[in-house]
């Protein structure tokens, strides 16, 4: 485990999550008036617990379901896409702390 | 591995990528203006009258496919497949005075539904709106990762 690895911790790979499910979460509300789209979802706890980002990604269950076969719904994806801009925003301030933590010790606390 | 979407032509040299947040939210947001112009047309020729049934204009709808990438990388957007005309039969109207009533005083007025093409539009102009959010929210996000560690 190198320095920088243990600087970045966890907040490496969830940065990286969180803007992969950021992806999602946007193909599902580009994709809202497209007959037959069935939405889909990160489960960012399985990812980080070691499956892999594509075992990771599921299908979303409607609370109701349309008669053109599309499973998303906007008020879900729009609350989903806010938290989730919210959690990327956490993982940066984290990195951010850890960088200026570094450069701290780097530069001798001037 | 998906295959390469019709359309588009795979350069020699350029390697597939995953769709970004600006490809997905653009790509959404040009299929809803399509969605837009249709309704637009639909709602202008709301009430327009032909000499013949088969002259009268008939209502257009974008057809809305998703559009996956190349890599499989789970990300979608959606693109306007084509333009269907919706085939509904005019209305036969009976007014001998109008100027194009055929012989036996007959006019088609295009089966346009106006409370059905208005709700269309209101909802085309959310959708776009949500778009715009997600590339509002995209570039925030993109910006503030730039500056990680400044």
């Amino acid at each position: 485990m190198d320095i920088i690895d243990r600087t970045f911790g966890i907040h490496a790979q969830a940065l990286e999550l969180r803007s992969t499910r950021l992806g999602l979460i946007a193909s599902n509300i580009a994709n809202a008036a497209t007959p037959g789209y069935k939405a889909r979802d990160l489960d960012i706890r399985a990812a980080l617990d070691g499956a892999s980002v594509a075992d990771a990604i599921k299908f979303r269950v409607p609370s109701q379901t349309s008669i053109d076969g599309n499973t998303v719904e906007l008020s879900t994806e729009q609350m989903q896409f806010a938290e989730n801009a919210v959690q990327y925003r956490t993982t940066l301030a984290f990195l951010n702390g850890r960088i200026s933590t570094l450069m701290t010790a780097l530069k001798g606390g001037e | 591995m998906m295959p390469p979407l019709p359309g588009i032509r795979t350069m020699p040299g350029i390697v597939a990528r995953p769709f970004s947040l600006f490809d997905i939210a653009g790509r959404a947001m040009s299929a809803q203006l399509v969605r837009l112009n249709t309704t637009a047309s639909n709602l202008a020729n709301a009430g327009s009258v032909a000499g013949s049934e088969a002259g009268a204009y008939q209502p257009k709808k974008p057809l809305f496919a998703t559009a996956y990438d190349r890599v499989a990388s789970g990300r979608a957007t959606v693109d306007v497949e084509r333009i269907v005309t919706a085939h509904a039969q005019p209305e036969r109207r009976h007014d001998p005075t109008h100027p194009l009533a055929d012989k036996n005083g007959d006019v088609w007025v295009a089966a346009v539904d106006s409370n059905q093409e208005l709700v269309e539009m209101v909802e085309t102009a959310r959708q776009y709106a949500n778009n715009v959010e997600v590339l509002q929210a995209a570039k925030v996000l993109t910006l503030d990762t730039l500056r990680l560690g400044k």
